[in-house]
């Protein structure tokens, strides 16, 4: 007999592992990369690969030659970090911005921290943000669906708004919103619609979630109580005045909410513990959504809302404990 | 269908031996009695180098409030009470016999005979379950007698009887109320009567479809017993999960059951009052299953205590080539011998041997602040935090955030992604906070 390994209970092990959680994301996401390939065409492919490939090789390349670790990118989570920051750029994106905002998720947002688990903020959110405002134009130039698809490098002409974007500019030019063309519901659940490569279709996003609903991977928490409150507060808004606000149905489906609310304001590592802290995080998220987006200067604000709402976790997470079994009050 | 709510996992059951009827196992040539075999004071010796023993006379006594009486579980001649190497790896003394003949005490009834019959008063009942050192067979192995003793100014309602099993792999409980069943009721019985309670309930996971039909059939002469099926989900056997499962009462924090008017038995404990009470027999044997990768057939034994747990790995068939962990317990809370030649004690449900390839545990990575740890902890803790504040030394905050309500149920270690060594860090946490206390009241 070999000698005996020796260690505390419990001496088997559940079969979640962080590759799981990673890889699982990856899948959910993949029905929105697939209907971005049909509506954008090859800039959506190359975009897609560039990024995670960069996220890959600079995490991997941060690890090894300056903090001398061993390399972890087989975890997966660099893959998701650079799934999710194509997700949030223009298919039109040029190649080095595209990397520059790997640069930034990874190295700033997630190394600098102290890599996995250890980032405040979601590292994808931050380098679209990082690269809205240091790229402005072409941040904010959206390749038009379908005309798009074998458009590489040379967008000139197939460029249009997002939804979000014309009901902006339109309201600031004193229109009022029934005198505004704006894609129908239709549009905007399939996705044929300008915008971010993977924000774009509301069934293919819900789809994911639901998958990762089931495989445990997130709860019920952030997403529901971001889109209801997100809901409930332009739904006020439009009963208030139905000609200046546009109703929430609309808000729900159009831009970056269902992207952010299933899977960024839920990443792990950036959102609250607890059950009610999760809720509250999700409401928080919510108002600051549609409060950007009605009130402020930019015509999103899903990732301004979530990053917001990141660096009140901590607080977020001592004010909301579990409740325990026989609490005594 | 019932169960506890706040928290739990599933692990796979793996219930391999359930099926295998229980085999009586020979008596080995030599056995060793650890003094210290129920949880407080150990046992005081009261036989010596040279004596000769009967099966079931008392050779050791539980002096102390809260301690147990231990009787010889075979006949011969004792070797030497000395020192062996407990299954931590200390050195704790024990009583050695080696076996001669087979001569029981004469008061012990060892006919077949069942006996339904309860003649004894509640005060001799306790009593007897003390003389004849009955101790918790879940694997706790409180004092029986202490637990029947309700403390002034509060009082029970219900007996709650623990049929739940839900550690994976272990069937002793299930093959003991599928082959005994009139004679737990009985105990049943006699601890109601002890207890002076009108109401018993027996929770059952129902993964034991067969033992739920079986129990509810012998109870149902007594209307004052009920079995409840429950939900299969682990840590349904803690106390306080089983409480909450049964009567959706919450024990509170820091407080016995006894104040939520709940006193809980394991099957095994009620079987073994029986015996105790009704045929004189001391706690001198019990079920035992021997089970896992490892071995070659899954089994359930009743064996005598003292006896060496290498002799019932070899009648189970295990590869010692192959074995890489040997496990006193369940996998969940059992604990890792370090040698098989250790002794089967009273508390002993299961042993379990698992080869070398899934004994290690998974690398460590690092936390990602998932919160599965918080979902699954059944006391509704966060164990990420108590982990983290007991790694770094701030036992200050691990008492706050109430680390000493943690029962070490090992459900956010199992559910962790990162696989990180959670309840190693929150045992020590606990032990220092429990030495703070301690060093405070002083």
């Amino acid at each position: 007999m070999n000698q005996l390994i020796i260690s505390g209970s419990p001496h088997v092990h559940g079969e979640m592992s962080i590759k799981s959680i990673m890889w699982g994301v990856v899948i959910a996401l993949i029905p929105a990369w697939l209907v971005s390939l049909w509506y954008f065409g090859i800039a959506a492919l190359f975009v897609t690969l560039l990024a995670i490939l960069s996220c890959v090789a600079i995490e991997y390349v941060i690890q090894k030659y300056l903090l001398h670790q061993e390399p972890t990118i087989s975890d997966g989570s660099a893959v998701v970090t650079g799934l999710l920051l194509a997700f949030n750029v223009p298919s039109s994106l040029p190649w080095w911005q595209v990397i520059i905002g790997s640069l930034v998720a990874i190295g700033i947002a997630k190394m600098s921290f102290g890599g996995l688990g250890k980032n405040i903020f979601n590292p994808a959110l931050v380098a679209r943000v990082f690269l809205l405002i240091s790229f402005p134009v072409s941040m904010t130039t959206w390749p038009r669906p379908i005309e798009s698809r074998m458009a590489f490098l040379n967008f000139d002409g197939i460029t249009g708004p997002t939804a979000l974007g014309t009901l902006k500019t339109h309201l600031a030019m004193g229109e009022t919103i029934s005198q505004i063309k704006l894609p129908t519901y239709i549009s905007l659940f399939w996705g044929e619609i300008g915008g971010s490569l993977g924000e774009v279709s509301a069934i293919a996003l819900i789809l994911g979630g639901i998958y990762l609903l089931y495989r445990k991977i997130i709860t019920w928490h952030i997403p529901v109580s971001y889109i209801l409150t997100s809901f409930l507060f332009a739904g006020i808004l439009w009963w208030v005045n139905p000609e200046k606000y546009i109703d929430p149905v609309f808000h729900i489906l159009a831009g970056g909410l269902l992207l952010g609310a299933i899977y960024m304001a839920t990443d792990m590592v950036s959102s609250p513990m607890t059950p009610w802290g999760q809720i509250v995080f999700g409401i928080g998220c919510g108002v600051l959504t549609i409060l950007i987006r009605v009130f402020g200067a930019y015509p999103e604000g899903v990732s301004f809302a979530i990053l917001i709402m990141n660096a009140f976790v901590p607080l977020i997470n001592r004010a909301f404990k579990p409740k325990r079994f026989g609490e005594v009050k | 269908m019932k169960t506890f709510a706040i928290g739990g996992v599933h692990p796979q059951e793996n219930k391999f031996s359930a099926s295998s009827p229980t085999e009586v196992l020979p008596i080995p040539a030599k056995v060793f009695i650890p003094l210290s075999q129920s949880l407080g004071v150990p046992s005081k010796p009261l036989v010596k180098k040279g004596d000769e023993v009967k099966i079931g006379q008392m050779i050791a006594a539980g002096e102390a409030l809260i301690s147990s009486n231990l009787h010889s579980p075979v006949s011969g001649k004792v070797e030497k009470v000395d020192d062996y190497i407990d299954a931590s790896g200390y050195r704790r003394p024990a009583i050695f016999i080696t076996v001669e003949g087979e001569e029981w005490m004469p008061e012990i009834d060892t006919s077949p005979d069942f006996i339904g019959e309860i003649t004894l008063e509640g005060p001799a009942i306790i009593q007897k379950i003390k003389e004849m050192g009955i101790v918790g067979m879940g694997g706790a192995t409180f004092p029986t007698h202490v637990k029947l003793m309700i403390p002034p100014g509060k009082k029970a309602e219900y007996l709650i009887i623990n049929g739940v099993e839900c550690e994976p792999y272990l069937t002793s409980d299930h093959r003991l109320m599928l082959e005994k069943p009139a004679e737990i009721i009985t105990g049943i019985r006699l601890l109601m009567k002890a207890l002076g309670v009108e109401k018993a309930i027996i929770g059952i996971e129902n993964n034991k479809p067969d033992a739920i039909e079986l129990l509810s059939k012998t109870a149902a002469d007594y209307p004052g017993i009920e079995v409840v099926p429950l939900k299969v989900k682990y840590p349904q056997g803690g106390e306080k999960q089983l409480i909450a499962a049964l009567t959706g009462r919450e024990v509170p924090s820091g407080k016995l059951p006894i104040e939520v008017g709940c006193v809980v038995q394991n099957v095994g404990t009620a079987f073994a009052v029986y015996e105790a009470v009704q045929k004189n027999k001391p706690l001198i044997e019990r079920i035992v299953t021997v089970t896992g990768s490892n071995i070659s057939q899954p089994s359930n034994f009743l064996v005598r205590i003292g006896t060496p747990i290498i002799t019932l790995l070899e009648k189970a068939g295990w590869n010692p080539e192959k074995a890489g962990k040997i496990i006193n317990g369940g996998p969940m809370m059992g604990k890792a011998l370090f040698s098989p030649e250790v002794p089967l004690v009273k508390g002993t449900s299961g042993i379990l041997v698992l080869n070398r390839d899934e004994a290690y545990r998974e690398k460590t990575e690092p936390c990602i602040r998932c919160a599965k740890c918080i979902s699954v902890c059944p006391m509704g803790l966060q164990p990420y935090l108590l982990a983290r504040v007991s790694e770094i030394g701030r036992f200050d905050i691990a008492e706050n955030e109430y680390i000493l309500d943690c029962i070490e149920c090992g459900s956010c270690q199992y559910t962790c992604p990162s696989a990180r060594p959670l309840l190693d860090h929150i045992r020590l946490g606990k032990y220092k906070v429990n030495q703070i206390i301690r060093s405070r009241k002083n």
